[in-house]
């Protein structure tokens, strides 16, 4: 385990005081990285799933049939692959497991319904977080992997017909565990009220911030100038 | 002798059989005709074979394909493998017989065997790309094929190849063409040895058993059918001098099957992650209409104002 002082504040992330607070928590770069990863995982599924079921062979019309399908899908996926490596290095350190996220996790009861003041305080990332993260970068690894193998067009001659059947089969498990993970991440975003906007527009509010992620606001105050520069009402 | 099909009259036909004669029909369910046409079968017999390759160049002329001219590396195949536009390719062996001491020269006409239970079709995901006529042919419908190649996963016997050029995959068709009006398939036409014959699987099975007695009574006595039962049998079946070492004839697989990795791809794992995706969509769902939206509160945007007001004024 890491000292608690390091790594709960990001690249970027700075307090505006004022009525309400802001607290900026990404920078453009990052949020344009993210919409990146956030549209190639969408048409990934999307495509994905037309070949994965005989009901689902629909989606492909979508893309323009499946030859298109079957031309496209894993080039999004290469897309995929370096944007989230993107935010897999301006996120990883954050991500790093600490002793409150046990403690978050054991009261996940409390969690689920809103009991936040009964949490403990914690950094930018809360254990959820942290675990759609890590379980992303795995599975991503795993995809683009089992992807390549399967990747007939170019890579037909360099593997064997029984290791693309496990490829297959791999990388149908790892899409449904994927796109799974995918639903609670979006799930999360949409109950948490005021949390899109920080993806969006790049900034929350301070309730946000006091409410869900304490020790991240107590750092950034601690680390910001003693006069701050204040955001006009206009703003 | 078994009598060949006669020559076909020269007058319009139509054809035997069609889309309402499929049994199965690539990610899609078809209701099966009421009746099953005679199951027809192709019979190779490798003890007649003699490697002219008479049917390579039969199956080139009537499927007007154009294999891509390769270069000599010292061995009798020709192509060096079965290619997009080679859909049926004699592989030598030479095999030295550990009981007699003999090297014999073994001949496999390879291609598509038209499985009973077809793993190509098992697997494709695109709505009818492979189909299966009651008679037994597993035929590839280019238009609805989208080149994803699962079906070389699927296949037990390594048979499909996808075309670089238009992105569809290619097999022999047993000459579903031909055989719809009443042909055979163009390789039996022109095999000069009746080492290839065609006719019902029944009739077929009748002219193996003569053939067998015949080899057992030259000494193979392990002469026998290939008709392999893991795929539910084949509807191109071979008579091998040594049926039971199959694998010596250029790798014939012994008792194929699906496999059972594509088994579980295309079964339990299709329902499975769909449910997966469902229950995690449907929780959600369920979580939000009972405890509504999480909200930051009054209460805590003042406390913030509070805390960050104190630090840096």
């Amino acid at each position: 385990m890491s000292t608690d002082k390091d790594y709960h504040v990001g690249k970027g992330d700075s307090v505006h005081p004022g009525k309400p607070v802001t607290v900026d928590r990404y920078t453009g770069g990052a949020r344009i990285n993210h919409w990146i990863t956030a549209t190639s995982l969408v048409l990934l599924a999307l495509s994905g799933l037309s070949l994965f079921h005989p009901r689902l062979f629909i989606l492909s019309a979508l893309f323009g049939g499946g030859q298109s399908v079957r031309a496209i899908h894993p080039w999004v996926g290469v897309i995929l692959f370096f944007s989230f490596l993107g935010l897999f290095l301006r996120f990883w350190k954050l991500n790093l497991w600490k002793r409150e996220d046990g403690t978050w996790l054991a009261r996940v009861r409390d969690v689920l319904t809103a009991h936040d003041e009964r949490l403990p305080e914690i950094g930018k990332y809360n254990a959820g977080q942290k675990l759609v993260f890590w379980s992303m970068s795995v599975l991503i690894v795993v995809l683009i992997t089992s992807g390549v193998v399967i990747w007939d067009q170019y890579f037909a001659a360099y593997t064997t017909i029984e290791q693309k059947r496990w490829a297959l089969l791999v990388h149908s498990i790892a899409a449904i565990l994927a796109i799974s993970v995918w639903i609670v991440h979006v799930y999360a975003a949409i109950w948490v009220r005021g949390t899109i906007r920080a993806m969006t527009r790049g900034y929350v509010t301070g309730g946000w911030a006091w409410r869900y992620h304490r020790k991240w606001l107590r750092e950034l105050v601690a680390k910001s100038p003693t006069k701050d520069t204040k955001r006009t009402a206009a703003e | 002798m078994f009598p060949p099909v006669p020559n076909p009259t020269t007058g319009p036909q139509s054809p035997k059989f069609g889309e309402k004669d499929l049994i199965r029909r690539s990610a899609s369910t078809v209701t099966p005709p009421a009746e099953r046409q005679t199951e027809v079968a192709k019979l190779i017999d490798v003890s007649k074979c003699i490697g002219c390759k008479a049917c390579q160049s039969a199956c080139i002329e009537w499927n007007d394909t154009h294999p891509e001219l390769e270069t000599n590396t010292g061995v009798y195949e020709n192509p060096h493998d079965l290619t997009p536009d080679m859909f049926t390719l004699m592989r030598f062996t030479e095999w030295e017989n550990p009981e007699t001491n003999n090297l014999e020269w073994l001949i496999r006409k390879d291609g598509c065997m038209h499985c009973e239970d077809p793993g190509c079709l098992k697997a494709c995901p695109a709505p009818g790309a492979i189909v299966q006529y009651s008679n037994g042919i597993v035929d590839f419908v280019h238009e609805n094929c989208i080149g994803c190649g699962y079906c070389i996963k699927g296949c037990p016997f390594n048979i499909p190849r996808i075309s670089k050029v238009d992105h569809t995959a290619y097999k022999c068709t047993l000459c579903s063409d031909r055989i719809a009006v009443g042909q055979g398939p163009a390789c039996a036409k022109a095999c000069p040895t009746q080492a290839i014959v065609y006719g019902t699987k029944e009739e077929m099975k009748k002219h193996a058993e003569g053939r067998i007695a015949d080899l057992k009574s030259r000494g193979f006595e392990n002469a026998g059918l290939y008709d392999p039962p893991g795929v539910g049998g084949t509807h191109v079946m071979y008579v091998l001098h040594h049926a039971d070492k199959p694998e010596i004839y250029a790798g014939l697989p012994n008792n194929p099957k699906i496999s059972p990795i594509v088994e579980a791809w295309k079964g339990a794992t299709k329902y499975a992650g769909l449910a997966v995706i469902g229950v995690a969509a449907v929780s959600g769902f369920l979580h939000y209409l009972v405890n509504g939206p999480n909200r930051v509160s009054e209460e805590d945007e003042e406390a913030a104002e509070r805390f960050t007001g104190d630090r840096s004024s």
